[in-house]
């Protein structure tokens, strides 16, 4: 009997190519023949584009060609889309200005894409590349988010430079609610814009092969056949069939590898063009320029109580930056990933929220870990910790007096959102205790004894997570189901081969999955291989983001495992001679009930392969299922983050004393593996907090554009982590998994600011509070 | 990086008369400043000249009152060596706070000092200690050294070979570093030494300097109280996203009273 | 212009003529097709491309190919291999630290580095000494404690 291993810490299969340098991640791949591409980009964040003159560079040596944004706009390829519509509050829908895979008329952000170069070596083309003429006309650029509406227009499709112009909830019950309330309290705040930074760079190869009239594109996607399915429906490089694309081994996403950008699918016109492989690898300098960013909201929040501190309403107005384009996910970040959180885990009666989306002349804003949820929880969670300072009442107390019970599920928010399960008392009760919350009073005074200032903050958080019930999504706005595929091919030796459509860079699927499969069938994880990231492999699936692999895909592979299961207790029925009701599945064996006959899952592959006593007259041969998985619901992953920070007055550096996160993720396949998603989670959060910020100059150019002016989190700015569970378990997917890979950067922010500045005894000090931020703030307390 | 011809003399004279022939000649020692400028394409030399090859400008000598490091040590050696450690102990732990462990791995001493980067702690090091930087040519006074921004009193060509560091009385170095480049925000370098207090302050300024307001007041006590209510000009201090002018001033009498604090 | 190199890699003699301007990194993946060591930046900072040269880690995106002649160079490659894991390889695993990987070749090589130089491993001095690489994914704890455990090994 193989022991079943969900809920154990099995140690990874993917580690040892990475530990010994054998993983494959595309800048690896090399093909035979192949060219580079180096990208002529525009320097101005706003400018008429005439002529491209590409006559020098295409005389340069090893220079195969030069390609335009003109030629792109010749050959009448279709821009890149963005997949989900908003309607604005009248009705219309939102302004969706042509986004072309390379700049023809006009550019709209610095580091946009004008021309492609392509030749026989790297350095060939970059040093092409200088010489390729452009014709610029500057214009004037809008470069602030909540100027932009205010600023000239940047298309004349979009006046004001508004997108949308979205609502959520009931406005007259908010506003009377807000009206007739005994206190209010109220917050203007900025969630400052981030740049993701995964460590490996984007890539493409684009190869074309003109015998068979197939493009493979291998790229470092988080989702590749959604990614065909763009390059084919809407850009149409490629009939879909004819299309492959393989996404290897990915060095990390957080959200900015979901999107289709102009790199690759500029190669992927190009090479069928010129009929060469063609690869592109990012310097980490356009990483910066060109990733899609993250984050970058406005907006002003109330919040209403009655005398004793309930809520009674939420009032939030935000504007959200696009960027200059809107990339593919980027219009449902702050509407239904962001407007539907706002209840948090509270009992709030009346919610409304406007959400203003701006086009500005920046890099396109898109999905960053937490999408949408940690703008909607930092708000949520700030103004509740102001309230409680405004009211003096304890933060904690404030929370737990209007969180929903247990007793209220499913509960309804006024925010669209249904949520399941949880106890977030719980969870509250399980970080105070774990974080020594009583205890804080006397550590606070041997701080101060030290000349320091200590602060505790905390975060009762919740997100909605496991992309997507398709309907639900499709009446929302988006252009695509979000179910997910998986398959289960049981081989005749009786190892199983999973085929998934989602996409693990780093979330460790290739164990977890295995893990899942192999205790339902009572094998060894050794004996289940993960099969994902090509299109050519794999059924049409959605791919990684969201924190949806596991509820989603995963249940996925969960009703594919039952199908297979069902399937062989008829084969063991056959063998064993009696009726297939008889027949019970435990523990790797199919055993005859009131017998001692039994046929182990091995033996039942190899008889379902090579059907020679079988009941071929009822069942084909074979034994592989799959199955669609439509989610029914979101998932609701909750739970508390507490923050506690010691400070030097004197220079305002702030260390991390002590950060402790208990989350509820329902059932726990492999506990390492979660729990290292919320240390990556939470070390995002606190790069958000207290270090991160993508900074651009009026005139449009990004002033942050390298590890010397962004501030990643090393290893001596951050502190070990505190991590605890609770558990209610999913009630509506076969795992009972609600998705774990994002909350750590969804809960942290706000309780690092509510501790900071707790701390130093002031109302706000903004994303991120840097050393110096924080001793001013000091300064004008001691004002 | 753009192409170029590399050359690796072995000798003093080989390396400046490659220099002086060369279109756009360029001297290459641990790499750290030029190579990654060299690859964003903003320097552009014709002729790279590897230091590498040429015998004793590397090595820790004491020599009695000074001690001596050749142009071509790296700053993990002056970091981890015993002479440098009980000579000079704060010299040993401004190395040890330079960049990170791989960059001290194969950083020199000349390299920075040549380099004359505002941001850079060596020179807080080679002006506070009131060093003394040998070329090829002539001695230098580290008070005639550091003229402007990346800028230096060394002419076309001329080759640091090694810097004299007197050893003081006491010294200590604190720096503040920027959280994302991990130079120094700023850098306060303080020696007692026989002809009385030296304060060298790195990173707020275009170019390191010395804080005579602090020297007169730590001359007359050396205490953390003598620095009370100092508070240098901002005028004239660096502003950027990552600090202020104001604060950099501040900031300038924070460390330097915990570098005095250190030495009492 | 064209300069030859021989330099050892991974205990294995290799002479080649390659551009000037070729980085030791180029070296290692384009011409030497060792694709464990990575390129995460333009700048020097990330820490992706640390190997071993003549014993030291350094950062092989900024050190020519042609200042390596004569030297001993060693790569994730060559410091153990699937059938013979070294031990700091063996408790990044163990430990869970890494989840995409793409960092781990040049964590490793910093982390066997500092184990090497460091007299005493604790949680500060492994913080500190990994300065020059940067995680994305798992925010250190989990390395920490590779580290850590790595060093018992190693040391015994």
């Amino acid at each position: 009997m193989v022991e079943q291993s969900i809920g154990k810490s099995v140690l990874r299969k993917e580690d040892l190519r990475f530990i010994t340098g054998n993983g494959r991640y595309t800048g690896d791949i090399d093909l035979r023949g192949q060219t580079y591409g180096y990208f002529v980009r525009s320097p101005y964040a706003h400018a008429v584009v005439g002529e491209v003159d590409t006559s020098e560079a295409q005389s340069m040596p090893g220079v195969v060609a030069v390609l335009t944004g003109k030629q792109v706009a010749e050959d009448e390829l279709g821009g890149l889309p963005c997949g989900w519509m908003i309607h604005s509050k009248d009705g219309s829908e939102m302004k969706q200005p042509l986004h072309p895979v390379m700049a023809a008329t006009k550019v709209n952000y610095a580091g946009e894409p004008v021309a492609l170069v392509v030749a026989d070596s790297f350095d060939e083309a970059k040093n092409a590349a200088e010489y390729v003429s452009v014709d610029y006309e500057e214009l004037p650029a809008v470069v602030s988010t909540a100027a932009a509406q205010s600023g000239p227009d940047i298309y004349a499709e979009a006046p004001g430079n508004t997108c949308y112009q979205w609502e959520l909830g009931e406005k007259a019950a908010t506003d009377a609610a807000i009206e007739g309330a005994a206190h209010v309290t109220r917050y203007s705040l900025t969630n400052n814009r981030l740049i993701p930074n995964a460590l490996e760079p984007r890539a493409a190869i684009a190869d074309f092969n003109r015998g068979t009239e197939e493009l493979t594109l291998y790229t470092t996607s988080q989702n590749p056949h959604l990614a065909r399915l763009i390059l084919t429906a809407f850009v149409q490089i490629a009939p879909e069939h004819k299309l492959r694309i393989i996404a290897p081994d990915v060095g990390g996403g957080f959200g900015s590898k979901i999107f289709v950008y102009s790199e690759e699918t500029a190669l992927a016109w190009a090479s069928m063009k010129l009929g060469v492989a063609i690869k592109w690898t990012a310097e980490r300098s356009e990483s910066f320029l060109a990733d899609a960013h993250g984050r970058d909201h406005v907006s002003e929040a109330e919040l209403a109580m009655d005398e004793e501190g309930n809520f009674l309403a939420l009032r939030v107005k935000t504007t959200a930056n696009m960027g200059a384009y809107l990339s593919t996910f980027a219009s449902a970040v702050p509407t239904y990933l962001y407007g539907t959180l706002l209840a948090g885990q509270y009992k709030t009666p009346y919610i409304y929220v406007e959400v203003d989306s701006v086009f500005t002349n920046t890099a396109p804003v898109d999905a960053y870990r937490g999408a949408g949820r940690p703008e909607a929880t930092f708000l949520v969670e700030r103004i509740v910790d102001l309230a409680a300072k405004e009211l003096g009442v304890d933060p904690a107390e404030l929370r737990r007096k209007n969180m929903i019970q247990p007793a209220d599920f499913p509960y309804q928010t006024p925010v669209a959102l249904e949520y399941d399960i949880g106890d977030y008392e719980a969870s509250l009760n399980k970080a105070l205790e774990m974080a020594d919350y009583a205890g804080f009073a006397n550590r606070k005074a041997d701080s101060e004894a030290n000349g320091k200032l200590r602060g505790i903050g905390l975060s009762c958080y919740i997100e909605a997570c496991g992309l997507a019930p398709s309907a639900l999504a499709g009446a929302l706005g988006a252009g695509v189901g979000l179910w997910e595929s998986g398959e289960v091919r049981v081989n005749p030796t009786g190892s199983v081969t999973v085929l998934t459509g989602t996409h693990s860079h780093g979330q460790g699927h290739e164990t977890t999955f295995a893990q899942l499969v192999a205790s339902r069938f009572g094998i060894s994880v050794d004996d289940v291989e993960v099969v994902h990231g090509d299109t050519g492999k794999m059924d049409f699936g959605l791919g990684t983001y969201g924190s949806r692999s596991l509820s989603v895909g995963g249940s996925a592979l969960s009703v594919a495992a039952d199908k297979v299961v069902e399937k062989g207790r008829k084969i063991a029925a056959h063998l064993l001679e009696g009726d297939v009701d008889n027949i019970d599945f435990e523990d790797g064996e199919f055993r005859l009930k009131e017998s001692n006959r039994s046929k182990t899952f091995q033996e039942i592959a190899f008889a379902a392969y090579v059907p020679h006593d079988y009941p071929i007259e009822e069942l084909e041969p074979g034994l592989a299922e799959k199955a669609f998985y439509d989610p029914v619901n979101f998932t609701y992953p909750a739970g508390t983050h507490i923050c506690e920070v010691e400070i030097d007055p004197e220079t305002g550096v702030t260390e991390i004393t002590k950060f402790t996160a208990v989350d509820d993720f329902g059932t726990i396949i492999n506990p390492m593996i979660v729990e290292g998603q919320v240390h990556g989670g939470v070390a995002q959060g606190i790069g958000q907090a207290m270090f991160e910020q993508c900074v651009y100059d009026e005139s449009g150019q990004l002033q942050t554009g390298s590890f010397m002016d962004y501030c990643m989190p090393r290893a001596d700015d951050l502190p070990n982590f505190t991590v605890g569970m609770t558990t209610t378990v999913c009630t509506h997917n076969p795992v009972g998994a609600k998705g774990c890979g994002e909350a750590g950067a969804i809960g942290s922010p706000p309780a690092i600011i509510n501790a900071i500045t707790d701390a130093v005894g002031v109302r706000d000090i903004s994303m991120p509070a840097t050393p110096e931020k924080i001793w001013r703030a000091i300064q004008e307390q001691r004002a | 990086m753009y192409d170029f011809n590399y050359h690796k003399p072995d000798s003093i004279d080989e390396a400046i008369q490659l220099f002086l022939g060369a279109e756009d000649g360029i001297y290459l020692a641990g790499g750290h400043t030029l190579l990654p400028s060299m690859k964003q394409r903003l320097a552009a030399p014709t002729d790279v000249i590897d230091l590498a090859g040429i015998d004793d400008l590397s090595g820790i000598e004491d020599v009695g009152a000074d001690l001596e490091i050749g142009a071509l040590t790296a700053h993990d050696e002056v970091a981890t060596s015993s002479v440098v450690q009980s000579g000079i102990p704060a010299l040993a732990e401004l190395a040890s706070l330079i960049g990170d462990a791989q960059v001290r791995n194969r950083g020199t001493i000349g390299g920075s000092v040549s380099n004359s980067d505002p941001a850079a702690d060596y020179p807080a090091g080679v002006l506070g200690l009131g060093a003394e930087i040998v070329t090829n040519k002539r001695t230098i006074a580290a008070d005639d050294f550091f003229t402007a921004m990346f800028e230096t009193a060394l002419e076309e060509g001329e080759l640091i070979t090694k810097i004299k560091f007197p050893k003081p009385e006491a010294a200590a170095y604190i720096k503040f570093p920027n959280p994302a480049s991990r130079y120094a925000t700023v850098g306060v370098f303080i020696a007692r030494t026989g002809s009385g207090v030296r304060v060298a302050i790195t990173g707020a300024a275009p170019s390191v300097f010395r804080s005579t307001d602090m020297e007169e007041a730590l001359n007359s006590e050396f205490s953390v109280e003598a620095l009370e209510g100092i508070t240098l000009d901002a005028g004239e201090m660096n502003s950027d996203l990552h600090a202020t002018a104001e604060y950099r001033a501040h900031l300038c009498t924070v460390m330097a009273k915990r570098a005095v604090l250190k030495l009492l | 212009m064209s300069i030859s190199v021989q330099l050892k890699v991974n205990g294995k003699s290799v002479t080649l003529d390659c551009p000037s301007n070729t980085t030791l990194v180029d070296l290692i993946r384009e011409r030497l097709e060792l694709t464990g060591t990575h390129v995460g930046c333009d700048t020097s900072q990330c820490g992706a491309c640390t190997v071993h040269l003549n014993g030291r880690a350094v950062k092989s995106c900024t050190i020519l190919a042609a200042q390596c002649e004569g030297a001993q160079v060693t790569t994730i490659e060559g410091l153990g291999d699937t059938d013979n894991l070294h031990p700091m390889q063996e408790a990044f695993r163990e430990c869970h630290g890494l989840q995409c990987g793409f960092c781990t070749p040049g964590m490793i090589m910093s982390a066997v580095d500092l184990v090497h130089r460091e007299p005493a491993i604790n949680e500060q001095v492994i913080r500190e000494g990994l300065e020059g690489n940067i995680c994305r994914c798992t925010g250190y704890h989990n390395i920490v404690l590779a580290v850590e455990s790595a060093a018992k090994k190693m040391r015994n």
